[in-house]
């Protein structure tokens, strides 16, 4: 099947993987805080736009809902909540270093590699279309899992999370034209009250370490006791 | 089909009622008599499954047979002995000034959201809202393990929280892939429903539902804290309040895994060439042997349970992965006695860790000289976790050992290896904590401990002789995961 | 005939240029709320030049005289391979994209010979520069270009344009990062913000205005109208390869005057988009230039990548 002759929603769609794939590596690559959460709301921009145009060319109304929540929880919300995160915690004028960045790129480069290849088996019962979403979708999730690992600051790893949600959310409009709307509604709701807990998480994070730098979150150890007793820190550290 | 809304409407009412008038009413016997109720219940249910057999509500939304419905039990009954527990354990933790009255309403509160999540988990019937659900869970008990706000328990619950968050991201990626297979066999709305799927499994595409099976595994495997997906479950159990340990340990890891063997159920009726029970048993059967080996080298007394909870989840993981009846038969009852035993010994490790004011496991001593009940629970909870007869433990890991002689006579060592290491580990730790000298100023504490005498009960009686109604019920759930029955 | 259209054509780019440059200059102006020289201005200012005798240090060889009228005419013919109004034009024809890029490569060569060949520090300093940029920016530029030419199978401009118009409306998710690479690459090749400012002679900043710090009447004149010929044959590039519609198929006067007008208009906006960019931009350190430019080579890999990966046949 030839590029030219698929329809125009298929193009779309296609196009808007290349873009959201863009924007994960655009995050992978991004060292300060306040350009990978503008980054994290182009993407959910991005998904927002794929499924308008999913709901309005499959003519599938409850899409128009996911599309309205995927744009007041992804592209509203939860960046609102980091950006003020950031700018209250003084983070957004550090440049964070990373470590090696072109390693990291080139892991990226090589996670899309391997979800093409995981997926690969699909291709023979179904259009070479879905293989690239879902291929697509799958190297979003491994990128997030990357750019988890590869930030050192609470804030990316929020952002990676999320990022995972978003590979997630555009493999189900992509490869399912959505799941039954009960499903979506729910795991709307669990990104929401995780969004919240996450607020909740950098609270009592910054009280207790004064610092969004999750290098410090390493007390507890597999193996020799750097761990000071417990009993000790509850009655010293009680808040 | 009423007990089964029934079971899920008493938790909601709990979350609301704590949430709203928590703190007017005594909350830990409030919490007790709504996880009595949601027992009984639970029970009405599965004397209705008993006698008609599978129940679908009407818009096939939940689902329950003969495999769920003794989770179901099994979990409101680990519940309400948790609850029971709880309730003098949090007013002496309160009493200490380590909890405030706001903590311990979130506690409460949460507590039911959990065990809200766990019967939703259970009863769907929808592959999707089972993920939500799950996670859910995860969403409950994270502010649960934080619940201290020491930095300790804050760094557990973050790791916690995004260890299972990512994980379970790649479950509902597989979910996803499922449903994609699903719908190009049949219609978009029922094609998430477990018992269309399980019923049009053969037309299922086999390619995508071995890929979908990896991601279940991955992300539920987290739940259930396989190796090398584990970090956050000893974090977790040590940091959080013990009750907590105790629900996750006898519960989550439970439906995680009973989550996984749903999904397993499906990829077996498309494909023919075990992929998925092999995967399972490799996961398992790894998580086994370095869950018995790490346990030598814990010095906190709740991470020691915690790494002895992978141990036997990897067990149950690696006989649910070996199929057949026998293997099959076993995990259930593993599955059984595990939660009831383990739930115990938290009870028993949490009285022990007040009286010595530290869950540092050098500085437990003389349990048995100070307060014997405690002592004593803890030395038999342990005595039955390490698989020794006549205790119900020995009876599922015999049966174990027997499928895998029988099927693959080649890892039976490492198993038994396993069961060996892992005894060992246990009892170099727990003798001294038992027996010992007692030290300066350990006080015993107000403890409840029916729970653990219930608990250690059940599990001597399901090692001597499981009653015939379980047995009957064990080889139904057997039949409907393996296809033939035991017996 | 034909190839009379064809050095019209050329000639129209020739002419053209410093009308753009203008144009640009007014935008801009109009969006840091100055007064606007006319658009025209540049045409003054190319005329006052020409009227100047040059000034040439003692110090300066052939070379330094001579590289104007080279810079100029290689940078001619590389606006002759480019279709402007019309495609299957001879002069397009007979070169392809790779033979642009060299006319290009050929004439920063000379500029930087000259730039180095008076022996002045700001000189020697601005050809540095300028082939440090160039040798980051001319990869990722074949990149992008590359990517459409596997799309219509040639490297020939005009037969790719041809093919882009005969297939009508297809959204390519290679051609959105190609497009945004070029843009990237264009901005870094013309010396425009972030990359060079051509306003200023700020010594620490400046890159193409430190190589031609040392030329003097008609010599600025040529090398001035070249870099405005290059502003606008990359601006043509982009509007035709994307957006070819309205360019004209047939010689006909009518088909020719609506293509003038429709890449008139193409260009209008484009000089628009491009002083918008310039204003909210800021210029950007040196040392990261190479960030920016292997950002543009990735954007082209990624254009090339999708190609192969989500477009190709199968």
């Amino acid at each position: 099947m030839n590029f030219e002759q698929t329809d125009f929603y298929t193009q779309a769609i296609l196009s808007m993987a290349a873009l959201v794939g863009l924007t994960s590596f655009l995050m992978l690559g991004q060292g300060r805080l306040l350009r990978l959460i503008f980054v994290f709301a182009l993407q959910g921009l991005l998904l927002t736009l794929t499924t308008t145009l999913a709901a309005y060319s499959l003519d599938n109304p409850h899409l128009y809902i996911s599309a309205v929540l995927t744009l007041v929880l992804k592209v509203l919300f939860v960046p609102w909540m980091l950006r003020r995160e950031v700018l209250l915690m003084n983070m957004h004028r550090d440049v964070q270093a990373l470590a090696n960045k072109t390693t990291v790129m080139l892991g990226g480069a090589s996670l899309m590699v391997f979800s093409y290849y995981v997926l690969h088996p699909i291709v023979q019962t179904t259009s070479p279309v879905m293989l690239n979403a879902l291929a697509v979708s799958l190297s979003v999730v491994l990128l997030g899992m990357l750019l988890m690992i590869s930030h050192r600051q609470a804030v990316a790893h929020v952002v990676g999370f999320m990022s995972i949600e978003n590979g997630l959310f555009f493999a189900a409009i992509v490869a399912t034209k959505g799941m039954p709307m009960v499903v979506e509604l729910g795991i709307a709701f669990d990104v929401l009250v995780a969004a919240v807990l996450f607020g909740i998480f950098f609270l009592h994070i910054r009280t207790s370490i004064d610092s969004l730098d999750v290098d410090l979150l390493n007390r507890l150890h597999e193996t020799d006791d750097a761990k000071p007793d417990a009993s000790a820190i509850a009655t010293g550290v009680e808040l | 089909m009423i007990a089964a809304y029934l079971v899920l409407l008493i938790p909601l009412l709990g979350i609301v009622l704590f949430a709203v008038a928590g703190h007017k009413t005594d909350m830990g016997k409030t919490n007790v008599w709504l996880n009595a109720v949601c027992l009984l219940a639970t029970l009405w249910l599965a004397i209705n499954v008993l006698n008609q057999g599978t129940l679908l509500s009407a818009n096939k939304a939940f689902l329950v047979d003969a495999f769920n419905v003794y989770l179901i039990v099994l979990t409101a009954f680990v519940g309400l002995t948790t609850s029971i527990f709880s309730a003098p354990y949090m007013a002496h933790e309160q009493a200490l000034g380590k909890l405030s009255a706001k903590r311990l309403k979130l506690y409460y509160t949460m507590y039911q959201g959990f065990m809200l999540a766990m019967y939703l988990v259970l009863t769907t019937n929808n592959m999707g809202i089972m993920w939500v659900a799950m996670e859910g869970a995860t969403l409950a008990t994270v502010l649960l393990v934080s619940l201290y706000r020491t930095p300790e328990s804050i760094e557990a619950a973050w790791k916690y929280f995004i260890l299972c968050g990512v994980g379970i991201a790649q479950a509902l990626f597989g979910t996803i892939l499922l449903y994609y297979a699903a719908v190009q066999i049949g219609d978009g709305e029922n094609a998430m429903l477990w018992s269309v799927l399980y019923e049009n499994a053969a037309q299922l595409n086999p390619e995508i539902l071995e890929i979908a099976f990896v991601f279940l595994l991955i992300g539920y495997g987290t739940k259930i804290g396989l190796v090398p997906l584990h970090n956050w479950l000893p974090d977790a159990h040590s940091e959080g309040p013990t009750p907590m340990s105790a629900v996750l340990s006898g519960l989550l890891l439970n439906d995680a895994l009973y989550a996984v063997v749903r999904n397993k159920m499906l990829v077996d009726g498309a494909s023919h060439n075990n992929m998925a029970g092999y995967l399972m048993m490799g996961f398992g059967l790894l998580s086994f042997l370095v869950g018995a080996l790490f346990l030598h080298r814990q010095k906190d007394i709740k991470r020691l349970f915690s790494y002895s909870s992978i141990e036997h989840m990897g067990m149950m993981t690696f006989a649910f992965g070996m199929g057949g009846a026998m293997a099959t038969f076993a995990a259930l009852l593993h599955m059984t006695v595990h939660s009831l035993t383990k739930s115990a010994i938290f009870v028993t490790v949490g009285h022990a860790a007040q009286m010595a004011g530290t869950q540092r496991i050098d500085k437990i001593r003389g349990l048995i000289k100070t307060q014997p009940r405690v002592g004593w629970g803890l030395l038999i909870g342990t005595l039955a976790i390490a698989g020794f007869p006549p205790f119900g433990v020995f009876t599922s890991e015999f049966l174990v050992l027997l499928a895998t002689m029988h099927n693959y006579p080649w890892l039976a060592p490492l198993v038994l290896l396993g069961i060996g290491i892992a005894f060992a580990g246990l009892f170099r730790h727990i003798q001294p904590m038992v027996y010992g000298e007692k030290p300066e100023g350990q006080q015993p504490v107000k403890a409840n401990l029916w729970p653990v005498i219930i608990h250690l009960g059940l599990v001597l009686w399901l090692g001597l002789a499981i009653p015939g109604f379980l047995a009957q019920w064990f080889s139904q759930a057997t039949l409907l995961i393996s296809g033939s029955t035991p017996l | 005939m034909n190839w009379l259209i064809a050095i019209f054509q050329t000639a129209l780019f020739v002419a053209l240029a410093p009308l753009l440059a203008g144009w640009l200059k007014c935008c801009k102006c109009y969006l840091q709320n100055r007064k606007a020289p006319s658009i025209f201005q540049p045409y003054r200012d190319l005329r006052k030049l020409a009227h100047k005798q040059p000034v040439v240090s003692e110090q300066a060889s052939w070379l330094f005289v001579t590289a104007p009228y080279l810079i100029f005419s290689a940078t001619v013919l590389a606006a002759s391979v480019v279709p402007l109004i019309a495609v299957d034009l001879p002069t397009s024809a007979s070169a392809d994209v790779i033979v642009m890029v060299g006319f290009f490569a050929f004439a920063r060569f000379f500029l930087a010979l000259a730039g180095l060949d008076v022996g002045t520090a700001f000189g020697g300093m601005g050809s540095s520069r300028e082939m440090t940029i160039s040798s980051l920016a001319e990869p990722a530029m074949l990149m992008a270009v590359f990517t459409l030419t596997m799309t219509a199978s040639t490297t020939n401009l005009s037969e790719a344009i041809a093919h882009v118009l005969g297939e009508g409306l297809v959204l390519r998710p290679s051609f959105v990062f190609a497009l945004f690479a070029l843009l990237l690459v264009a901005v870094a090749e013309t010396g425009r913000v972030p990359v060079d400012n051509p306003a200023t002679h700020l010594e620490l900043t400046m890159i193409h205005e430190a190589m031609i710090l040392e030329y003097s009447g008609r010599h600025l004149a040529l090398i001035e109208w070249a870099s405005q010929l290059k502003l606008m044959l990359y601006g043509v590039l982009i509007a035709n390869i994307f957006l070819p519609w309205g360019i004209a198929e047939s010689f006909s006067p009518a088909a020719l005057g609506y293509g003038l007008l429709a890449i008139m208009g193409k260009l209008l906006v484009l000089a628009i988009v491009l002083a918008l960019a310039e204003t909210l931009v800021a210029k950007m350190r040196l040392f990261r230039v190479q960030e920016y430019l292997s950002f543009a080579y990735l954007l082209g890999l990624l254009g090339m990548l999708s190609h192969i990966i989500l477009e190709a046949a199968r």
